[in-house]
């Protein structure tokens, strides 16, 4: 269980962007993740409110947008959505070469001010 | 009056600190020329014993040195000391998993110059560590026979972030009826292509194709310049 922490260094790092710009207060957050990525959404939504506590953040949502896992199948050469973090093959023609290019993101995009 | 609140685009990973500082590992270990392997694997499938044989056969011919992530208790590093081989223990206190500023900081005073292979031993955990890179060049996920073939496909995140699987146990294998080619096909599935090593830390069973496989792995990073 380390989405504690992972809520902490989202927390800094939105509060560090928003101090950057100028910005008095922070609403929300978004935040895209993937399923590789090893943070489990409930569980980081359950820590954020307590991470965000006593902060300049505190009483801002987190909005987490999920990503799912594509890779690039260089037989197809195409962009190809698997069907499961347990099957990473190619969907399509089964091919094992294909390389993951989304779903192990842990990044905030965005967020939401005011000014 | 009140003011609509607006959306401002960030982009930033999460996770940035310890990229900065798992890249500037990376950077150090490469120019020092010490290949680095790291071990992940849950509590008991026997990554000490595995280390403890690695670190005791190579130490023979190579510069070899561990360090090994624990909750609580130093007896991991007493046990490998046995090796002869340089250990240090990073006591993480309730913390699941090793990050990239704890292996800087475990390193710190060390002449990585004098190494040829550096291993560090996560904390037992198939889930947090996934997430953490920690400068290593090779990343060596364990699974021992007495754990069940669906492993890979329960922690499927942690057999995807690391390089190389390796079975343990095989000398229980027989005992515990292990479905060897259902455990290679799960761990395929979850990380198509990746390598499998299938050894007993008991026996030595496996021990001389993985090792040798480490080796030739240690050369290929060298002959990669640095950049």
């Amino acid at each position: 269980m380390h989405e504690l922490s992972i809520a902490v260094s989202i927390v800094d790092l939105a509060a560090e962007e928003a101090a950057a710009r100028g910005y008095r207060e922070v609403h929300a957050v978004h935040l895209r993740l993937g399923p590789l990525s090893g943070v489990v959404k409930e569980a980081l939504l359950a820590s954020y409110e307590m991470a965000s506590a006593s902060t300049s953040l505190e009483g801002s949502e987190l909005l987490i947008e999920e990503v799912p896992v594509e890779i690039f199948c260089p037989r197809c050469q195409q962009r190809r959505r698997v069907l499961s973090i347990q099957h990473l093959s190619c969907p399509e023609c089964g091919a094992l070469e294909g390389q993951v290019v989304q779903g192990k993101e842990l990044e905030v995009v965005a967020l939401e001010i005011q000014e | 009056m009140s003011v609509e609140p607006r959306l401002v685009e960030v982009r930033k990973n999460v996770l940035k600190q310890n990229d900065i500082v798992a890249r500037s590992l990376r950077e150090k270990f490469r120019a020092a020329g010490v290949f680095v392997v790291s071990l992940v694997s849950s509590p008991g499938a026997g990554k000490t014993a595995f280390l403890e044989i690695t670190l005791t056969v190579l130490h023979r011919h190579a510069r070899v040195a561990a360090l090994v992530g624990d909750l609580a208790t130093e007896n991991d590093a007493a046990r490998l000391a046995r090796s002869n081989a340089p250990v240090k223990q990073i006591t993480t206190g309730t913390v699941c998993h090793l990050d990239a500023s704890m292996v800087q900081k475990a390193l710190e005073g060390w002449d990585l110059k004098q190494l040829d292979f550096l291993f560090i031993e996560n904390v037992g955990n198939l889930v947090c560590p996934s997430s953490y890179d920690l400068g290593e060049d090779l990343r060596l996920v364990l699974l021992s026979v007495t754990e069940g073939e669906d492993k890979p496909l329960k922690y499927p995140t942690i057999f995807n972030s690391a390089d190389v699987a390796v079975i343990t146990k095989a000398d229980l294998a027989g005992a515990v009826e292990f479905a060897e080619s259902a455990a290679r096909h799960n761990v395929q599935a979850v990380r198509p292509g990746m390598e499998i090593f299938k050894v007993s830390a008991k026996t030595g069973e496996g021990m001389v194709q993985y090792l040798e496989f480490l080796e030739r792995s240690r050369m290929r990073s060298r002959a990669i310049p640095v950049v």
